[in-house]
Protein backbone atom coordinates (compact mmCIF):
# COMPACT_ATOMS: atom_id res chain seq x y z
CA UNK A 1 0.00 0.00 0.00
CA UNK A 2 3.00 2.29 1.05
CA UNK A 3 4.54 1.76 -2.27
CA UNK A 4 1.67 3.04 -4.80
CA UNK A 5 1.10 5.85 -2.39
CA UNK A 6 4.98 5.91 -3.64
CA UNK A 7 4.24 5.43 -7.10
CA UNK A 8 1.43 7.73 -6.67
CA UNK A 9 2.82 11.08 -5.41
CA UNK A 10 6.25 10.72 -7.54
CA UNK A 11 3.73 10.56 -10.49
CA UNK A 12 2.01 14.01 -9.80
CA UNK A 13 5.30 15.29 -8.66
CA UNK A 14 6.52 14.17 -11.98
CA UNK A 15 3.58 16.01 -14.03
CA UNK A 16 3.84 19.42 -11.92
CA UNK A 17 7.60 19.45 -12.64
CA UNK A 18 7.10 18.72 -16.50
CA UNK A 19 4.64 21.96 -16.39
CA UNK A 20 7.10 23.91 -14.39
CA UNK A 21 10.51 22.95 -16.18
CA UNK A 22 8.51 23.99 -20.08
CA UNK A 23 7.61 26.74 -18.97
CA UNK A 24 11.23 28.45 -17.32
CA UNK A 25 12.93 28.90 -20.49
CA UNK A 26 10.47 31.72 -21.29
CA UNK A 27 11.64 35.23 -20.62
CA UNK A 28 8.16 35.98 -18.25
CA UNK A 29 4.72 36.03 -18.68
CA UNK A 30 4.85 32.46 -20.02
CA UNK A 31 3.23 29.25 -16.87
CA UNK A 32 -0.18 29.11 -16.87
CA UNK A 33 -0.44 30.72 -13.57
CA UNK A 34 2.08 33.18 -14.54
CA UNK A 35 5.27 33.92 -12.35
CA UNK A 36 8.60 33.13 -12.82
CA UNK A 37 12.29 34.73 -11.70
CA UNK A 38 11.87 37.60 -14.06
CA UNK A 39 8.44 38.59 -13.01
CA UNK A 40 9.87 40.14 -9.65
CA UNK A 41 9.64 43.53 -9.58
CA UNK A 42 12.53 46.43 -9.63
CA UNK A 43 13.10 49.07 -7.92
CA UNK A 44 10.14 51.70 -7.30
CA UNK A 45 9.99 55.65 -8.26
CA UNK A 46 11.41 58.10 -5.63
CA UNK A 47 8.44 60.48 -4.76
CA UNK A 48 9.17 63.69 -2.61
CA UNK A 49 6.56 63.75 0.24
CA UNK A 50 4.89 66.75 0.44
CA UNK A 51 5.02 68.10 3.86
CA UNK A 52 2.55 70.12 6.03
CA UNK A 53 -0.46 69.28 3.49
CA UNK A 54 -3.97 69.46 4.72
CA UNK A 55 -7.29 69.09 2.36
CA UNK A 56 -9.68 71.22 4.40
CA UNK A 57 -13.43 69.25 4.19
CA UNK A 58 -12.59 66.29 3.20
CA UNK A 59 -13.66 63.72 5.50
CA UNK A 60 -11.54 61.12 3.90
CA UNK A 61 -8.12 62.59 4.80
CA UNK A 62 -9.10 63.67 8.57
CA UNK A 63 -9.25 59.78 8.74
CA UNK A 64 -5.75 59.23 6.95
CA UNK A 65 -4.30 61.59 9.11
CA UNK A 66 -5.65 60.24 12.13
CA UNK A 67 -4.97 56.92 11.27
CA UNK A 68 -1.26 57.78 10.47
CA UNK A 69 -1.26 55.95 7.12
CA UNK A 70 -3.18 55.41 3.79
CA UNK A 71 -4.65 52.42 2.32
CA UNK A 72 -5.19 52.13 -0.78
CA UNK A 73 -7.21 49.53 -3.25
CA UNK A 74 -5.11 47.80 -6.24
CA UNK A 75 -5.31 45.03 -8.15
CA UNK A 76 -2.46 41.97 -7.86
CA UNK A 77 -1.74 39.57 -11.26
CA UNK A 78 -1.13 42.54 -13.65
CA UNK A 79 2.46 43.13 -14.99
CA UNK A 80 3.69 46.19 -14.88
CA UNK A 81 0.18 47.87 -13.87
CA UNK A 82 -0.83 46.14 -10.47
CA UNK A 83 1.45 43.46 -9.64
CA UNK A 84 2.53 41.87 -6.84
CA UNK A 85 5.70 39.47 -7.16
CA UNK A 86 6.93 36.32 -5.58
CA UNK A 87 8.18 38.10 -2.38
CA UNK A 88 5.13 40.31 -1.57
CA UNK A 89 6.72 43.48 -3.64
CA UNK A 90 4.32 45.07 -5.50
CA UNK A 91 5.08 47.39 -8.55
CA UNK A 92 3.27 48.66 -11.70
CA UNK A 93 2.04 51.73 -13.13
CA UNK A 94 -1.58 51.68 -11.17
CA UNK A 95 0.54 50.69 -8.32
CA UNK A 96 3.53 54.21 -9.06
CA UNK A 97 0.49 56.53 -9.40
CA UNK A 98 -0.97 55.19 -6.28
CA UNK A 99 2.37 56.02 -4.53
CA UNK A 100 2.65 59.45 -5.99
CA UNK A 101 -0.87 59.96 -5.04
CA UNK A 102 0.49 59.31 -1.29
CA UNK A 103 3.35 61.41 -1.43
CA UNK A 104 1.48 64.17 -2.65
CA UNK A 105 -1.26 64.18 0.54
CA UNK A 106 1.74 64.01 2.82
CA UNK A 107 2.14 60.12 3.41
CA UNK A 108 5.50 58.53 2.86
CA UNK A 109 4.57 56.15 -0.28
CA UNK A 110 6.48 53.10 1.81
CA UNK A 111 3.40 53.49 4.16
CA UNK A 112 0.60 52.33 1.88
CA UNK A 113 -1.54 49.61 3.15
CA UNK A 114 -2.71 47.75 -0.12
CA UNK A 115 -5.43 46.29 -0.11
CA UNK A 116 -6.16 43.88 -3.36
CA UNK A 117 -10.05 44.37 -3.92
CA UNK A 118 -11.61 42.32 -6.83
CA UNK A 119 -13.25 44.35 -9.60
CA UNK A 120 -16.93 43.30 -8.45
CA UNK A 121 -15.98 44.75 -5.19
CA UNK A 122 -14.60 47.99 -5.56
CA UNK A 123 -17.90 50.21 -4.90
CA UNK A 124 -18.73 48.23 -1.93
CA UNK A 125 -14.88 48.96 -0.61
CA UNK A 126 -15.09 52.59 -1.03
CA UNK A 127 -18.84 53.56 -0.11
CA UNK A 128 -17.97 51.27 2.95
CA UNK A 129 -14.49 53.08 4.18
CA UNK A 130 -12.78 49.75 3.64
CA UNK A 131 -10.07 51.60 1.63
CA UNK A 132 -9.18 55.46 1.09
CA UNK A 133 -8.61 55.42 -2.57
CA UNK A 134 -8.59 52.83 -5.40
CA UNK A 135 -6.13 52.36 -8.15
CA UNK A 136 -6.09 49.62 -10.61
CA UNK A 137 -7.81 49.98 -14.05
CA UNK A 138 -10.85 51.70 -12.89
CA UNK A 139 -13.04 52.70 -15.88
CA UNK A 140 -14.86 55.64 -15.02
CA UNK A 141 -18.30 55.26 -16.16
CA UNK A 142 -21.69 57.35 -15.56
CA UNK A 143 -23.52 54.15 -13.61
CA UNK A 144 -20.23 54.15 -11.26
CA UNK A 145 -20.08 57.72 -10.81
CA UNK A 146 -23.41 57.34 -8.82
CA UNK A 147 -21.70 55.33 -6.08
CA UNK A 148 -18.39 56.53 -6.36
CA UNK A 149 -16.75 59.67 -7.47
CA UNK A 150 -13.25 59.74 -9.48
CA UNK A 151 -10.29 61.82 -10.12
CA UNK A 152 -8.41 61.74 -13.38
CA UNK A 153 -8.24 59.62 -15.72
CA UNK A 154 -5.09 59.17 -15.12
CA UNK A 155 -4.69 57.07 -18.24
CA UNK A 156 -6.90 56.57 -21.32
CA UNK A 157 -6.96 52.76 -22.40
CA UNK A 158 -8.45 51.27 -25.30
CA UNK A 159 -8.90 47.44 -26.51
CA UNK A 160 -6.53 46.91 -28.55
CA UNK A 161 -4.62 43.85 -29.83
CA UNK A 162 -1.47 42.04 -28.19
CA UNK A 163 0.31 39.91 -30.99
CA UNK A 164 3.62 38.50 -31.18
CA UNK A 165 6.25 40.70 -32.20
CA UNK A 166 7.04 39.17 -36.32
CA UNK A 167 3.45 38.91 -36.53
CA UNK A 168 2.21 41.97 -38.63
CA UNK A 169 -0.87 40.15 -40.14
CA UNK A 170 -3.21 42.06 -37.65
CA UNK A 171 -1.56 45.93 -37.67
CA UNK A 172 -4.93 47.17 -39.23
CA UNK A 173 -6.74 46.47 -35.58
CA UNK A 174 -9.77 45.18 -35.27
CA UNK A 175 -10.65 44.49 -39.10
CA UNK A 176 -7.65 42.25 -39.65
CA UNK A 177 -9.25 40.19 -36.69
CA UNK A 178 -11.41 37.74 -39.05
CA UNK A 179 -9.94 34.07 -39.60
CA UNK A 180 -7.40 34.91 -36.60
CA UNK A 181 -7.46 32.82 -33.22
CA UNK A 182 -8.46 35.34 -30.49
CA UNK A 183 -8.22 35.05 -26.55
CA UNK A 184 -9.37 36.98 -23.36
CA UNK A 185 -11.00 36.49 -20.18
CA UNK A 186 -13.72 34.72 -19.48
CA UNK A 187 -16.84 36.42 -19.88
CA UNK A 188 -15.25 39.71 -20.13
CA UNK A 189 -15.97 43.05 -21.79
CA UNK A 190 -13.79 42.99 -24.46
CA UNK A 191 -14.65 38.94 -25.47
CA UNK A 192 -18.14 40.51 -25.27
CA UNK A 193 -17.49 43.24 -27.72
CA UNK A 194 -15.78 40.54 -30.43
CA UNK A 195 -19.00 38.08 -29.99
CA UNK A 196 -21.37 41.34 -30.44
CA UNK A 197 -19.71 42.78 -33.21
CA UNK A 198 -18.52 39.58 -34.89
CA UNK A 199 -14.78 40.42 -35.58
CA UNK A 200 -14.27 36.98 -36.00
CA UNK A 201 -15.79 33.51 -36.38
CA UNK A 202 -17.07 31.85 -32.85
CA UNK A 203 -14.85 28.61 -33.06
CA UNK A 204 -11.93 31.00 -33.34
CA UNK A 205 -12.66 32.37 -29.66
CA UNK A 206 -11.06 31.09 -26.80
CA UNK A 207 -11.67 32.27 -22.83
CA UNK A 208 -9.24 31.49 -20.30
CA UNK A 209 -9.38 32.39 -16.81
CA UNK A 210 -6.79 35.31 -16.71
CA UNK A 211 -5.43 37.24 -19.25
CA UNK A 212 -1.34 35.77 -17.88
CA UNK A 213 -3.24 32.06 -19.66
CA UNK A 214 -4.10 33.45 -23.27
CA UNK A 215 -0.55 35.32 -22.97
CA UNK A 216 1.09 31.82 -22.46
CA UNK A 217 -1.20 30.58 -25.65
CA UNK A 218 -0.22 33.56 -27.52
CA UNK A 219 3.69 32.42 -27.21
CA UNK A 220 2.49 28.88 -27.55
CA UNK A 221 0.55 29.87 -30.96
CA UNK A 222 -2.07 28.43 -29.92
CA UNK A 223 -3.90 31.73 -30.13
CA UNK A 224 -2.44 34.69 -32.82
CA UNK A 225 -4.05 37.52 -30.46
CA UNK A 226 -4.98 38.26 -26.83
CA UNK A 227 -7.37 41.40 -26.68
CA UNK A 228 -8.19 43.93 -24.02
CA UNK A 229 -7.19 47.01 -22.36
CA UNK A 230 -3.90 48.21 -24.03
CA UNK A 231 -2.94 49.26 -20.58
CA UNK A 232 -3.07 45.19 -19.46
CA UNK A 233 -1.59 43.98 -22.99
CA UNK A 234 1.37 46.47 -22.33
CA UNK A 235 2.33 45.88 -18.92
CA UNK A 236 2.05 42.17 -20.83
CA UNK A 237 3.94 43.18 -23.63
CA UNK A 238 6.88 44.70 -21.30
CA UNK A 239 7.24 41.80 -19.80
CA UNK A 240 8.87 40.37 -22.87
CA UNK A 241 9.62 42.81 -25.02
CA UNK A 242 11.21 40.86 -27.49
CA UNK A 243 8.32 38.79 -28.33
CA UNK A 244 5.18 40.35 -27.97
CA UNK A 245 3.79 43.90 -28.80
CA UNK A 246 1.13 45.83 -28.87
CA UNK A 247 -0.77 46.40 -31.87
CA UNK A 248 -1.56 50.00 -30.90
CA UNK A 249 -5.18 51.24 -32.93
CA UNK A 250 -7.34 50.64 -29.98
CA UNK A 251 -10.89 50.58 -30.71
CA UNK A 252 -12.81 51.70 -27.19
CA UNK A 253 -12.05 54.25 -24.87
CA UNK A 254 -11.83 53.44 -20.70
CA UNK A 255 -11.16 56.50 -18.89
CA UNK A 256 -9.11 54.98 -15.79
CA UNK A 257 -10.26 56.84 -12.86
CA UNK A 258 -8.80 57.26 -9.12
CA UNK A 259 -11.96 55.87 -7.11
CA UNK A 260 -12.68 58.00 -3.96
CA UNK A 261 -15.53 58.41 -1.15
CA UNK A 262 -18.52 59.45 -3.65
CA UNK A 263 -19.37 62.98 -0.84
CA UNK A 264 -15.74 63.59 -0.80
CA UNK A 265 -15.20 66.98 -3.10
CA UNK A 266 -12.18 68.28 -1.19
CA UNK A 267 -10.16 65.02 -1.67
CA UNK A 268 -10.90 64.78 -5.62
CA UNK A 269 -9.86 68.26 -6.19
CA UNK A 270 -6.92 67.62 -4.48
CA UNK A 271 -6.18 63.88 -6.14
CA UNK A 272 -6.90 65.92 -9.34
CA UNK A 273 -4.10 68.74 -8.62
CA UNK A 274 -1.65 66.76 -7.64
CA UNK A 275 -1.57 64.46 -11.30
CA UNK A 276 -1.82 68.00 -12.94
CA UNK A 277 1.22 68.70 -11.21
CA UNK A 278 2.78 65.39 -12.42
CA UNK A 279 1.60 66.02 -16.24
CA UNK A 280 3.12 69.15 -16.39
CA UNK A 281 6.41 68.29 -14.11
CA UNK A 282 7.55 65.11 -16.20
CA UNK A 283 6.29 62.71 -13.13
CA UNK A 284 4.17 61.03 -15.16
CA UNK A 285 6.11 60.40 -18.46
CA UNK A 286 8.68 59.09 -15.58
CA UNK A 287 6.79 56.62 -14.14
CA UNK A 288 5.52 55.42 -17.46
CA UNK A 289 8.41 54.58 -19.43
CA UNK A 290 9.36 52.82 -15.96
CA UNK A 291 6.53 50.70 -16.44
CA UNK A 292 3.61 50.22 -19.50
CA UNK A 293 6.60 52.02 -21.73
CA UNK A 294 8.58 49.30 -21.35
CA UNK A 295 6.35 47.20 -24.19
CA UNK A 296 8.02 50.20 -26.93
CA UNK A 297 4.89 52.13 -26.94
CA UNK A 298 4.37 55.95 -26.32
CA UNK A 299 1.42 57.75 -24.31
CA UNK A 300 1.22 60.72 -22.58
CA UNK A 301 -0.96 62.28 -19.56
CA UNK A 302 -4.74 62.59 -20.40
CA UNK A 303 -6.77 66.02 -20.14
CA UNK A 304 -8.08 66.10 -16.62
CA UNK A 305 -11.94 65.95 -16.53
CA UNK A 306 -12.93 68.00 -13.51
CA UNK A 307 -16.61 67.96 -12.00
CA UNK B 1 -35.27 37.66 -9.91
CA UNK B 2 -37.11 36.33 -12.91
CA UNK B 3 -35.29 39.12 -15.30
CA UNK B 4 -31.85 38.12 -14.57
CA UNK B 5 -32.88 34.76 -16.34
CA UNK B 6 -34.99 36.57 -18.75
CA UNK B 7 -32.81 39.06 -19.86
CA UNK B 8 -29.68 37.06 -20.64
CA UNK B 9 -31.49 33.90 -21.43
CA UNK B 10 -28.86 33.12 -24.43
CA UNK B 11 -26.53 32.97 -21.90
CA UNK B 12 -28.07 30.42 -19.85
CA UNK B 13 -29.50 28.12 -22.62
CA UNK B 14 -25.82 27.95 -24.34
CA UNK B 15 -24.13 27.37 -21.39
CA UNK B 16 -26.38 24.55 -19.99
CA UNK B 17 -26.70 23.08 -23.16
CA UNK B 18 -22.64 22.64 -23.58
CA UNK B 19 -22.97 21.32 -19.91
CA UNK B 20 -25.25 18.91 -20.51
CA UNK B 21 -22.67 17.74 -24.07
CA UNK B 22 -20.00 17.82 -22.15
CA UNK B 23 -21.58 15.39 -19.43
CA UNK B 24 -23.09 13.26 -21.63
CA UNK B 25 -19.92 12.95 -23.77
CA UNK B 26 -17.58 12.65 -20.82
CA UNK B 27 -19.66 10.28 -19.10
CA UNK B 28 -20.43 7.76 -21.58
CA UNK B 29 -16.79 7.97 -22.72
CA UNK B 30 -16.00 7.40 -18.69
CA UNK B 31 -18.11 4.62 -18.45
CA UNK B 32 -16.28 2.54 -21.26
CA UNK B 33 -12.90 3.55 -20.27
CA UNK B 34 -13.38 2.89 -16.65
CA UNK B 35 -14.81 -0.35 -16.91
CA UNK B 36 -12.34 -1.64 -18.76
CA UNK B 37 -9.76 0.07 -16.83
CA UNK B 38 -11.86 -2.06 -13.89
CA UNK B 39 -11.17 -5.17 -16.00
CA UNK B 40 -7.51 -5.02 -16.21
CA UNK B 41 -7.28 -4.19 -12.02
CA UNK B 42 -8.79 -7.54 -11.98
CA UNK B 43 -7.23 -9.39 -15.36
CA UNK B 44 -4.78 -12.77 -14.68
CA UNK B 45 -1.98 -9.85 -16.84
CA UNK B 46 0.36 -8.78 -14.71
CA UNK B 47 1.43 -5.96 -16.92
CA UNK B 48 -2.54 -4.67 -17.70
CA UNK B 49 -2.88 -4.91 -13.71
CA UNK B 50 0.14 -2.73 -13.05
CA UNK B 51 -1.16 -0.30 -16.26
CA UNK B 52 -4.51 -0.75 -13.87
CA UNK B 53 -2.95 0.51 -11.09
CA UNK B 54 -0.73 3.18 -12.39
CA UNK B 55 -3.51 5.07 -14.23
CA UNK B 56 -6.16 4.92 -10.95
CA UNK B 57 -3.24 5.67 -8.97
CA UNK B 58 -1.59 8.99 -10.55
CA UNK B 59 -4.84 10.09 -11.64
CA UNK B 60 -7.33 9.89 -9.19
CA UNK B 61 -4.61 11.67 -6.84
CA UNK B 62 -3.88 14.48 -9.59
CA UNK B 63 -6.55 17.51 -8.99
CA UNK B 64 -8.50 18.15 -11.97
CA UNK B 65 -8.12 21.65 -12.52
CA UNK B 66 -4.54 20.20 -12.82
CA UNK B 67 -5.39 16.87 -15.62
CA UNK B 68 -7.02 20.39 -17.74
CA UNK B 69 -4.00 23.13 -16.99
CA UNK B 70 -1.38 19.86 -18.43
CA UNK B 71 -3.96 19.18 -21.42
CA UNK B 72 -4.15 23.14 -22.25
CA UNK B 73 -0.75 24.61 -21.18
CA UNK B 74 1.44 21.44 -20.65
CA UNK B 75 0.94 19.89 -23.90
CA UNK B 76 0.98 23.05 -26.15
CA UNK B 77 4.72 23.44 -24.26
CA UNK B 78 5.44 20.23 -25.68
CA UNK B 79 3.86 20.92 -29.33
CA UNK B 80 1.68 18.23 -29.37
CA UNK B 81 -1.46 18.98 -31.48
CA UNK B 82 -4.59 18.85 -29.32
CA UNK B 83 -8.13 19.11 -30.56
CA UNK B 84 -10.82 21.97 -30.30
CA UNK B 85 -11.37 23.12 -26.65
CA UNK B 86 -14.74 20.68 -26.30
CA UNK B 87 -12.96 17.43 -27.04
CA UNK B 88 -9.81 18.63 -25.11
CA UNK B 89 -12.30 19.05 -21.99
CA UNK B 90 -13.86 16.02 -22.86
CA UNK B 91 -10.43 14.29 -22.80
CA UNK B 92 -9.44 15.98 -19.24
CA UNK B 93 -12.62 14.79 -17.75
CA UNK B 94 -12.76 11.15 -19.19
CA UNK B 95 -9.22 10.59 -18.08
CA UNK B 96 -10.05 11.80 -14.57
CA UNK B 97 -13.48 9.85 -14.12
CA UNK B 98 -12.26 6.72 -15.26
CA UNK B 99 -9.52 6.59 -12.52
CA UNK B 100 -12.76 6.93 -10.37
CA UNK B 101 -15.38 4.56 -12.68
CA UNK B 102 -12.31 1.85 -12.65
CA UNK B 103 -12.27 1.95 -8.87
CA UNK B 104 -16.32 1.91 -8.15
CA UNK B 105 -16.00 -1.05 -10.73
CA UNK B 106 -13.33 -2.90 -9.01
CA UNK B 107 -15.02 -2.83 -5.61
CA UNK B 108 -18.72 -4.08 -7.72
CA UNK B 109 -16.03 -7.42 -8.54
CA UNK B 110 -14.90 -7.54 -5.14
CA UNK B 111 -18.67 -8.47 -4.07
CA UNK B 112 -18.99 -11.39 -6.27
CA UNK B 113 -17.94 -14.34 -4.12
CA UNK B 114 -14.63 -16.03 -5.87
CA UNK B 115 -16.89 -19.72 -5.84
CA UNK B 116 -18.26 -18.03 -8.59
CA UNK B 117 -15.79 -17.12 -11.28
CA UNK B 118 -13.91 -20.60 -10.04
CA UNK B 119 -17.22 -22.68 -11.13
CA UNK B 120 -17.12 -20.53 -14.74
CA UNK B 121 -13.86 -21.26 -15.19
CA UNK B 122 -14.58 -24.95 -14.22
CA UNK B 123 -16.79 -25.42 -17.03
CA UNK B 124 -14.68 -24.30 -19.39
CA UNK B 125 -15.19 -20.81 -19.82
CA UNK B 126 -12.63 -17.84 -20.95
CA UNK B 127 -11.51 -15.25 -18.42
CA UNK B 128 -13.28 -12.64 -21.06
CA UNK B 129 -16.23 -15.16 -20.94
CA UNK B 130 -16.11 -15.24 -16.88
CA UNK B 131 -16.21 -11.91 -16.36
CA UNK B 132 -18.99 -10.44 -19.32
CA UNK B 133 -21.28 -13.08 -18.34
CA UNK B 134 -20.93 -13.79 -14.88
CA UNK B 135 -19.18 -11.37 -12.89
CA UNK B 136 -19.38 -7.96 -14.53
CA UNK B 137 -23.63 -8.11 -15.01
CA UNK B 138 -23.85 -8.87 -11.02
CA UNK B 139 -21.05 -6.43 -9.81
CA UNK B 140 -23.43 -3.54 -11.84
CA UNK B 141 -26.05 -4.09 -9.75
CA UNK B 142 -23.70 -3.98 -6.53
CA UNK B 143 -22.62 -0.43 -7.85
CA UNK B 144 -25.07 1.39 -9.17
CA UNK B 145 -25.16 3.95 -6.17
CA UNK B 146 -21.67 4.93 -6.10
CA UNK B 147 -21.59 4.99 -9.86
CA UNK B 148 -24.63 7.69 -10.38
CA UNK B 149 -22.07 9.52 -7.48
CA UNK B 150 -19.56 9.90 -9.75
CA UNK B 151 -21.55 10.56 -12.74
CA UNK B 152 -22.87 13.63 -10.51
CA UNK B 153 -19.54 14.53 -9.55
CA UNK B 154 -18.65 14.50 -13.12
CA UNK B 155 -21.75 16.63 -14.40
CA UNK B 156 -20.51 19.15 -11.49
CA UNK B 157 -17.11 18.64 -12.27
CA UNK B 158 -17.82 20.23 -16.11
CA UNK B 159 -17.42 23.81 -14.73
CA UNK B 160 -13.82 23.23 -14.11
CA UNK B 161 -13.53 23.38 -18.11
CA UNK B 162 -15.29 27.27 -18.23
CA UNK B 163 -11.97 28.09 -16.94
CA UNK B 164 -10.24 26.22 -19.94
CA UNK B 165 -12.28 28.21 -23.39
CA UNK B 166 -15.23 25.80 -22.95
CA UNK B 167 -17.90 28.42 -21.83
CA UNK B 168 -20.47 26.02 -20.64
CA UNK B 169 -22.66 26.80 -17.18
CA UNK B 170 -19.65 27.83 -14.94
CA UNK B 171 -18.83 30.42 -17.58
CA UNK B 172 -22.24 32.40 -16.67
CA UNK B 173 -21.00 34.13 -13.90
CA UNK B 174 -18.20 36.18 -15.28
CA UNK B 175 -20.00 37.11 -17.89
CA UNK B 176 -23.12 38.65 -15.81
CA UNK B 177 -20.75 39.72 -13.77
CA UNK B 178 -19.29 42.24 -16.80
CA UNK B 179 -22.59 42.54 -17.23
CA UNK B 180 -23.53 44.23 -14.19
CA UNK B 181 -25.94 41.71 -13.06
CA UNK B 182 -26.86 40.74 -9.44
CA UNK B 183 -24.16 38.07 -8.73
CA UNK B 184 -26.16 36.31 -5.83
CA UNK B 185 -29.29 35.50 -8.57
CA UNK B 186 -27.07 34.18 -10.40
CA UNK B 187 -25.54 31.70 -9.08
CA UNK B 188 -29.08 31.12 -7.64
CA UNK B 189 -30.18 30.18 -11.34
CA UNK B 190 -27.03 28.41 -11.88
CA UNK B 191 -27.73 25.87 -8.82
CA UNK B 192 -31.36 25.56 -9.99
CA UNK B 193 -29.93 24.61 -12.92
CA UNK B 194 -28.21 22.18 -11.77
CA UNK B 195 -30.75 20.55 -9.90
CA UNK B 196 -33.04 20.13 -12.85
CA UNK B 197 -30.20 18.41 -13.95
CA UNK B 198 -29.49 15.70 -11.63
CA UNK B 199 -33.17 14.84 -11.59
CA UNK B 200 -32.94 12.68 -14.21
CA UNK B 201 -29.86 10.90 -12.95
CA UNK B 202 -31.47 10.33 -9.69
CA UNK B 203 -34.70 8.46 -11.73
CA UNK B 204 -32.26 6.52 -13.98
CA UNK B 205 -30.49 5.07 -10.61
CA UNK B 206 -33.94 4.09 -9.30
CA UNK B 207 -35.23 2.56 -12.20
CA UNK B 208 -31.74 1.18 -12.71
CA UNK B 209 -32.05 -0.53 -9.01
CA UNK B 210 -35.57 -1.47 -9.41
CA UNK B 211 -34.75 -3.36 -12.61
CA UNK B 212 -31.86 -5.66 -11.04
CA UNK B 213 -33.28 -5.99 -8.05
CA UNK B 214 -33.12 -9.63 -6.79
CA UNK B 215 -35.82 -10.68 -5.69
Amino acid sequence: MRMRTLVATVGVAALALTAAACGKDEPSAGGGNGGGASDSCGDLHKFTTASGVDVAGSPTFTKMKSAGKVTVGVKADQPNLGYKDADGKRCGFDIEVARMVSAGLGFDPDKIEYKEIPSANRETAIAGGEIDYYVGTYSITDKRKKQVSFAGPYFIAGQDLLVRKDDTSMDAGKTALKGKKVCSATGSTPIQRVKDEQLTEASNISEFKTYSECVSQLLDKKVDTVTTDDAILKGYAATAPDQLRVVGKPFSTEKYGIGLPLADKALRDKVNSILETSASDGTWKAIYGETLGKSGSDSTPPPLEKY
Amino acid sequence: MFSVLTDNWPLFRDGFWLTIRLFVVSGVLSLVLGTLLGAFRVSPVPALRGFGTGYVNILRNTPLTLVFAFLFFGAAKMQLALPNPFWTAVGALTIYTSAFICEVVRSGVNTIAPGQSEAARAVGMSFFQVLTIVVLPQAFRAIIPPLMSVLIALLKNTTIAAGFSVAEAGAIPAAMSERGENQLLTLLWITIGFLILIVPLIFLQRWAERRTAVA
